[in-house]
């Protein structure tokens, strides 16, 4: 189906909810005394939201509003991912000391509409849709980086992180103009069409593809366009980077998929995506793939600081999961969407532990972790344990599961590939180094006698933490829902 | 079987801070297993070879994952081992006094994982368990370990992943080798003729004149040859040995060792045998044998009573890698008992040194004298094992070493040379050990040592008489694997 404005807000209410609420926050926020309320607003709208997208799964995938966007399983899938993500992200800040501090209001708004902003990005069809979409997420995620007053570093990581930002989607429009200038449209299926025809300039379309990379790649954070992200993590308040790490990874996953898959190629026999041939994009992401987990794992090596730890090792999982992107399969794809899923849990669930113990210590230094078990914490402690080494990838957590399928729809290629995959392997085998590390400091050190101790129990926080860890191990041991959930939302709609 | 440990485990989580209440759990748990085990071994049917007490289930439909157990005479030799050992060593952990409620429940969980990977016969299961192993281990080494524990956690984790990553991508790759895609190790076995063996064009392939079946083999047996400890992967076992607590030190080499030939045995053989034929000369035999040497060589040069026992099984794996490469009968069984025996009395050894650091608190061979006039009923035990363990005849380490080199003679008499001449080496530092130790005056300092309790006692006697029924009638042990072992064997035979 093709629908027209009016018509096409039939399927647009998650959005519209979202939109409300963003609005009514920012009333409120004059009104209400206790900021708290807020927060639960945000909540409630968030849930809201997810019910109206569950919903939409029995509506007929097709564009909305003159084929800016499309409506399929798979945006469903990246908009329910959003917001699961927001609604942790809200908890977190509920229980997060660094919130309580700043202008509540204004954060939870600004929250949702970089929620919202992820909608756009995963449903969009339309290069300049694409570029709104982006620039969306991007400008609400400078303040939020630059949110904590008084706070040099947060200051700092948000004018880092701006700069960045600009360049590389300055970058990617550019590469956009190209596409724009050898097709005649800035509609994928039209595109799509144009590049069938003969008299394309293979160089030229291929440095538009490079160009247009390097707007994805900054959200996926993908190696040379990782640099803001040690930074902007260790500045931004902990909830909003357990957000920003996940989310908007995964935003522009969504929106990376959507372009270069149904976008620009087609499904050819034997259920591998052919790419117009003489542009080799997927052998510059194999490429890319390999330098940044690489890259990720080695710089994380010596980091001192646990969430600039947990930002390279983000980044070395961006670069597993651009794994599933270069071998061109459904597999690969399919093995994406079920790491990021994956990814959010024990991503959350590691910042959860690392705010709260900055709660109450004050500091994010793997040296404060120093017996952190023996010290009144055996429970975070044990947490943190099962989603690290969940991200190392050890069964039977549900990171190994993940690991499992990615390394499967690369070694199902053979070839080549085989290479990617052994290089994968033993990055995975360097992570365990560093993250062991912080383990090891948690229950291997004994405590410095000037360590205070931290009384974790009763925190509203472990409440959140404790459904993460089961989770963490349930989708290790039992994955089949998840599994098909996320086979099925690869459906695009492609006409 | 498998479950059990790991029930207790989560009944040991809930139980309140009582050291006595947790320990005593802990125990209870670790019986039924053993009577299982022992049920096992006697309704087990000696005469057919193939899988017995099968228990299959689907896991993950979509991945022909399944939840498939079950066990052939090597396996069920294993599980009575393991199930022993586990009983045993949690009575031997009764002096941890740190975190008891931890230390016992990270216990369970390694039992758990030990039976898992000796029942799994899915690929992934398998997989699963041997991972899951891993991590109580890196704990129960790093918390409850000596002065340099952290080090040794870590150096044996990190080895141990690095192999099993090798493992995996091989796992990943033998499944898209088969059709239907599976991880059925037994269809495996069936198709095993699918894994081409045709020279692969690339370096370094190329030159070594190598298959598919080849490169997995040789990843497979990387995995493996870490837990042996085969020659130039065997550095973390010392550091290992010497820094975990007496009974985790029994578990690792009683155990954990021999899941690296039993992977060897379960996977490589009846799933690639023709790079088995071809690989074994140099990967098995001549490794084999030179880790019998090295060991020995290593052992005697030793300072400390934990390493020296530590080398010691290095050497001792040697003849077990040294038979299977024999491809011959005696060899074969010679070298899964040699597994079996190596447990128990390494099991033993590892005990007799706890005993002893308990009293001194150091385990330095220079630093005692005369223990035989102090404790001589500890002394007449530790006799006993150190004579299994040098193979005296009438005791288990005999028949296994005797069967091995038997076994060998007829295939590579030079590496059998190699292989007995370890025999003296190992009579060498184990009696030059015993006359440092317990023979000579009585050290002054150590007089007034307790001799050697109930409890410890208890641990030590049920391997001791092992070590003797199994010296003087091998059939036990022996009737229990032929049948499997010969099927084994002769999946192999006709690619030599």
């Amino acid at each position: 189906m093709d629908l027209k404005n009016v018509a096409s807000l039939n399927f647009f209410c998650p959005e519209l909810i979202l939109s409300g609420t963003v609005l009514l926050i920012i009333v409120l926020d004059l009104m209400v005394r206790s900021k708290r309320n807020l927060a639960l607003i945000a909540l409630t709208g968030s849930a809201a939201a997810l019910i109206a997208t569950l919903d939409l799964y029995s509506a007929q995938p097709g564009w909305l509003f003159h084929r800016m966007m499309v409506i399929d399983n798979f945006s469903l899938f990246f908009k329910v991912f959003a917001l699961a993500a927001v609604i942790l992200c809200i908890l977190m800040s509920l229980g997060s000391n660094e919130i309580k501090h700043v202008y509540q209001g204004e954060y939870y708004a600004l929250l949702l509409t970089c929620t919202l902003g992820m909608f756009f990005m995963a449903s969009s069809s339309n290069l300049l849709m694409a570029y709104l979409s982006l620039e969306l997420v991007s400008l609400t995620s400078y303040v939020l980086t630059g949110f904590l007053p008084h706070n040099r570093r947060s200051s700092e990581a948000a004018l880092k992180y701006l700069i960045y930002g600009g360049v590389a989607s300055g970058t990617m429009i550019y590469g956009m103009s190209w596409i724009f200038g050898m097709t005649g449209s800035l509609d994928y299926s039209a595109i799509q069409v144009a590049l069938g025809q003969a008299g394309i300039n293979k160089t030229a379309l291929f440095i538009a593809f490079i160009f247009i990379m390097a707007g994805f790649g900054y959200k996926i954070v993908f190696v040379p366009f990782h640099m803001w992200s040690p930074d902007v993590y260790q500045g931004a308040p902990t909830p909003f980077t357990a957000f920003l790490s996940v989310a908007s990874n995964a935003a522009g996953l969504a929106i990376m998929i959507r372009f270069f898959f149904p976008g620009v190629s087609r499904v050819a026999a034997g259920g591998v995506w052919a790419y117009t041939s003489g542009v080799e994009w997927p052998q510059v992401l194999l490429f890319l793939s390999m330098i940044t987990m690489t890259i990720g794992n080695l710089c994380a090596l010596n980091q001192r600081n646990l969430k600039r730890m947990l930002a390279y090792s983000g980044i070395a999982h961006a670069g597993y999961m651009l794994m599933g992107l270069a071998v061109l399969t459904n597999e690969g794809l399919s093995a994406i969407l079920f790491y990021v899923v994956v990814y959010l849990i024990m991503n959350v669930g590691a910042f959860l532990v690392v705010g709260m113990i900055a709660n109450i210590t004050g500091s994010e230094d793997i040296e404060n972790y120093r017996g952190l078990a023996w010290r009144g914490a055996v429970v975070p402690a044990a947490c943190l344990a099962v989603f690290l080494l969940s991200l190392t990838g050890l069964p039977p957590f549900a990171g190994f599961i993940g690991k499992f399928f990615l390394f499967a729809a690369v070694l199902e290629r053979g070839g080549t590939f085989i290479i990617l995959a052994l290089v994968a392997v033993m990055n995975s085998v360097v992570s365990l180094y560093y993250y062991a590390k912080v383990i090891k400091t948690m229950f291997l050190d004994s405590p410095n006698p000037e360590d205070k101790t931290v009384a974790a129990a009763g925190d509203f926080n472990i409440t959140l933490l404790l459904p993460l860890t089961v989770l963490t191990v349930v989708f290790g041991i039992y994955f089949s829902p998840l599994l098909r959930y996320t086979t099925q939302s690869l459906k695009f709609f492609i006409k | 079987m498998t479950f059990i440990p790991l029930a207790g485990a989560a009944i040991v989580l809930a139980l309140p801070n009582n050291a006595k209440l947790i320990r005593w759990v802990s125990a209870a748990a670790t019986v039924p297993p053993l009577i299982m085990s022992i049920w096992l071994v006697v309704n087990f049917d000696r005469n057919k070879a193939g899988f017995q007490f099968i228990e299959k289930y689907q896991w993950i439909p979509a991945f022909n994952i399944s939840y498939y157990m079950g066990v052939d005479g090597l396996s069920v030799s294993m599980i009575l081992l393991t199930a022993l050992l586990c009983f045993l060593c949690i009575f031997a952990s009764f002096s941890i006094e740190k975190a008891v409620k931890g230390y016992f429940a990270l216990f369970l969980m390694l039992d758990a994982g030990m039976m898992g990977v000796f029942c799994a016969l899915d690929f992934f299961l398998f997989f699963v368990f041997w991972e899951v192993m891993l991590l109580p281990m890196y704990f129960l080494i790093g918390i409850w370990g000596g002065p340099r524990r952290e080090y040794a956690a870590i150096k044996f984790f990190l080895y141990t992943l690095f192999g099993s990553a090798f493992m995996l991508i091989a796992i990943l790759a033998l499944y898209f080798s088969t059709e239907p895609h599976t991880f059925d190790m037994t269809v495996m076995m069936a198709q095993a003729n699918k894994f081409g063996t045709e020279v692969l064009p690339i370096w370094p392939f190329k030159q070594l004149g190598w298959g598919f079946q080849h490169a997995i083999w040789m990843a497979l047996f990387i995995g493996f040859a870490i837990k042996i400890p085969a020659f130039p992967f065997h550095t973390w076992l010392p550091d290992a040995h010497v820094e975990a607590p007496t009974a985790i030190s029994v578990i690792l080499a009683g155990v954990l060792l021999k899941m690296g030939t039993y992977g060897i045995l379960r996977i490589n053989f009846p799933i690639l045998p023709a790079a088995t034929a071809d690989l074994a000369f140099w990967c098995l035999g001549a490794l084999g044998a030179w880790n019998i040497i090295y060991g020995a060589l290593c052992a005697m040069a030793q300072k400390d009573l934990k390493k020296l026992v530590a080398y010691s099984s290095v050497s001792h794996m040697g003849y077990v890698m040294l038979g299977m490469a024999s491809f011959t009968t005696q060899g074969i069984n010679g070298a899964v008992l040699q597994m079996f025996n190596h447990g128990t009395i390494t099991g033993m050894l590892f005990l007799l040194v706890g005993v002893i650091y308990d009293r001194a608190h150091h385990r330095d061979i220079e630093g005692f004298g005369g223990m035989a006039a102090i404790m001589p009923v500890y002394t007449g035990v530790t006799a006993l094992a150190f004579f299994a363990s040098m193979g005296l005849p009438g005791l288990s380490g005999f028949i296994s070493e005797i069967l091995v080199l038997l076994g060998t003679w007829q295939k590579y008499p030079i590496l059998t040379i190699f292989g007995a001449s370890g025999v003296i080496l190992t009579a060498g530092y184990l009696l030059w050990t015993i006359q440092r130790v317990y023979l000579g005056p009585p050290n002054e300092k150590y007089l007034k040592f307790p001799e050697i309790s109930g409890r410890e006692m208890f641990t030590l006697v049920p391997l001791g008489v092992i070590v003797i029924i199994v010296g003087i009638y091998p059939s036990v042990v022996l009737d229990m694997l032929r049948a499997s072992l010969d099927q084994i064997n002769q999946i192999v035979i006709p690619h030599l």
